[in-house]
């Protein structure tokens, strides 16, 4: 008897379906991240047309790639002033930019700062396994001190970034940490990250069993998201300078930051052009 | 809104004119970082651009302003960064994102004393290579030299019907002693100016391929918004913009992108010739050396030198057929260039044999006088 699926998942109108299979491992985070990403743009009835996903260059970045969305596979670290260019020349836009650790805080870092400081409309989320996955498992600004990677083999000697903290300081107008097994609970911080104007931030904690977990005391493929699952401590609204992340102890989630009224960069350049205009 | 094209005549800096000139071409979007001699570009812009719904943003980098212009370029809109050697060099990776994307942006660089820091404020062209061969791997690009003010102007608004027209990032060639001395500048009613925009798709969204060219090498370009969920990537693709990193994949795209500019070379290539139809010596220049070169020329001719002078306005791709052709004619080549030899050995390269080829070399910091040129000249016939 010939068989037909009609069962469709949920989200595979928003998916390159003849894409499939993607390039990420078993066990790895960036696939939820997404997924949670997509029913958020779902709930919040965003047009699928005038979504954009811009990625920098990593696993997480080749995201962009599996979307029936416009997406944009930039260069290493250059995610954020490519939206920023495409959302400031197209404000009807929804523009996303979905990178890793590496990307968006070691090559891309001053970028990120900046696009907090000037406000530009963007939604931003970090998928960070604490390492260089694409390239094998090297040092990343996010690595646990201590933390073992292919370039710290004897243990990582610098200090990791605590990124909402970062985020916080340079004036992003929401803040919040998930980690990919959180989904629901990703799913609604995304979309309450959509509904607002301004750099909005989201950090998704993210197993990389692969280039992580297998040198860091996490052998099994699902080791790391364990330690999500034990360790983790929601705290709305925390103080983003207590929520470093290191091993062993517990590691804070939650929706941290929500600044209202802080004009977008794009709404103080048109109210300029006003000004000008009636001089 | 404030007027985008100031038909009149004016009395403009150089970098006033590219600034003037990006926006009678339409451009509305500007990304840069400050750098001497080009940030009265960005401090003109800045102050024009409320006055025409244009968007100006002073990044924190060149990293950043190349990236932006190439995401703005993608949401439909011209869009512009100028810098100078150190800013250009941090360009290179995103210039070649550009030609791999294939996004029509313009880069302007005014050239200055290099390597390093070198000379800020003062003139060279020592960036001729790099504007050609900076970014890795191999693909062509087009590059405009501007002699003068006005051309500053006219070769703006080139260089951005250029890069729409065969999406790729232009290079405007710039140098200080162009863009920090002030001439007539004459700019022509809006109705006047050429203006050429990106060929959009002529299929539905479910029949687009972005990277399918048609026959003249170049695809139609869609933009973000506009329903054709466009796939694009650094990688190597194919004509769905899907990553295909095959050894086939890579010699189709490479071979594409270098060849959608070499078949129409003689359409870009723009070059000036004068006393060239008897000549036996042909001084070849670009940039702002080309009025010294012309000068020098003409006090050959009134001692009966038969020389002759090649103006190249494009400088990449390179005139080979104009040089290739004059090579069966003249003698010699006399190449005066603000740096140690480059566009030299492209001449060179052409004349093949059938034409000395002399390199009249400065470092930069000054101009080459006609004197110096002509005593070049001079020196030639004697042999
Ligand atoms: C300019 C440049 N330098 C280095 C690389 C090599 N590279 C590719 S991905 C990557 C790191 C990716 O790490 P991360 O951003 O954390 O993403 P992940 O792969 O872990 O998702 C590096 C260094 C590159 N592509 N470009
Ligand atoms: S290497 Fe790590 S980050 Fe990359 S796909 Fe595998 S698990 Fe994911």
């Amino acid at each position: 008897m010939e068989e037909t699926c009609e069962l469709l998942h949920p989200i595979d109108r928003w998916l390159k379906t003849e894409r499939m299979p993607h390039i990420w491992c078993p066990g790895c985070g960036v696939g939820p991240t997404i997924h949670a990403w997509v029913r958020a743009l779902e709930r919040v009835g965003i047009e699928k047309e005038k979504v954009v996903y811009v990625s920098g260059i990593g696993c997480c970045g080749r995201g962009s790639g599996y979307l029936d969305v416009d997406g944009f596979h930039t260069t290493h670290g250059r995610a954020i002033p490519f939206a920023v260019g495409l959302k400031l020349a197209n404000p009807e836009l929804c523009v996303t930019v979905i990178s890793g650790d590496g990307d968006l805080f070691a090559i891309g870092g001053n970028h990120f700062i900046h696009a907090c400081r000037r406000n530009n409309d963007l939604l931003v989320i970090c998928v960070n396994n604490f390492i260089y996955g694409m390239t094998g498992g090297q040092l990343a600004p996010t690595t646990p001190h201590g933390g073992y990677s292919t370039t710290s083999p004897y243990g990582n000697i610098e200090h990791p970034f605590n990124t909402p903290h970062l985020a916080d300081a340079a004036g992003a107008v929401y803040v919040a940490r998930w980690t990919s097994i959180h989904v629901r609970e990703l799913e609604l911080s995304i979309a309450e990250a959509l509904r607002m104007k301004g750099f909005r931030y989201i950090e998704v904690l993210s197993p990389c069993p692969v280039n992580f977990g297998r040198r860091n005391n996490f052998p099994e493929p699902d080791a790391m998201a364990k330690w999500f699952a034990q360790s983790s401590v929601i705290m709305h609204g925390a103080d983003t300078s207590k929520v470093a992340i290191d091993m062993g102890k517990p590691i804070i989630l939650g929706n941290f930051v929500k600044r209202e009224g802080k004009p977008t960069y794009y709404e103080l350049l048109r109210k300029l052009e006003e000004m000008r205009r009636k001089r | 809104m404030g007027k985008a094209v100031l038909t009149g005549r004016h009395f403009w800096y150089g970098n006033i004119a590219i600034a003037e000139g990006a926006i009678a071409a339409g451009c509305r979007f500007f990304a840069g970082y400050p750098i001497t001699p080009a940030s009265e570009i960005a401090e003109h812009i800045s102050r024009r651009f409320p006055e025409v719904g244009g968007i100006f943003v002073q990044f924190e980098d060149e990293l950043a302003s190349m990236a932006a212009i190439l995401g703005a370029s993608w949401a439909g809109v011209k869009s512009m960064t100028a810098t100078s050697g150190p800013g250009f060099s941090l360009m290179m990776e995103n210039i070649g994102l550009g030609v791999m994307m294939e996004v029509p942006v313009v880069v302007v660089d005014v050239q200055r004393g290099a390597p390093s820091t070198g000379l800020p404020t003062l003139t060279a062209q020592g960036d001729v290579m790099q504007a050609k061969w900076g970014s890795h791997g191999q693909y062509e690009i087009i590059a405009l030299s501007p002699e003068s003010p006005q051309e500053a102007f006219d070769l703006t608004i080139r260089c951005f019907n250029l890069a729409e027209k065969y999406r790729v990032p232009t290079i405007l060639l710039a140098s200080e002693s162009v863009c920090h001395s002030a001439g007539k500048v004459v700019v022509p009613p809006e109705e006047e100016i050429e203006i050429v925009y990106r060929k959009k798709p002529s299929v539905p969204p479910d029949e687009y391929l972005p990277y399918k060219p048609d026959e003249d090498l170049i695809p139609p370009m869609a933009c973000a918004g506009e329903g054709y969920s466009i796939k694009t990537t650094g990688l190597t693709h194919d004509e769905r913009g899907y990553p295909d990193t095959t050894p086939e994949a890579q010699e189709k795209l490479v071979k594409r992108l270098n060849d959608k500019i070499r078949m129409h070379r003689e359409e870009i290539v723009e070059v000036e010739e004068d006393f060239m139809d008897d000549a036996e010596i042909a001084v070849v220049s670009y940039g702002q050396v080309s009025r010294p070169a012309k000068r020098a020329v003409k006090m050959a001719r009134e001692e009966g030198i038969k020389a002759g002078s090649i103006r190249l306005i494009t400088v990449w791709p390179f005139a080979e057929h104009i040089i290739r052709k004059w090579a069966k004619q003249v003698d010699f080549f006399v190449v005066p260039e603000l740096n140690y030899g480059q566009i030299y050995l492209e001449v060179k390269r052409e004349a093949c044999g059938n034409a000395e080829t002399i390199l009249v070399p400065r470092m930069g910091g000054r101009l080459i006088t006609p004197e110096e040129i002509y005593h070049e000249i001079k020196k030639v016939v004697g042999r």
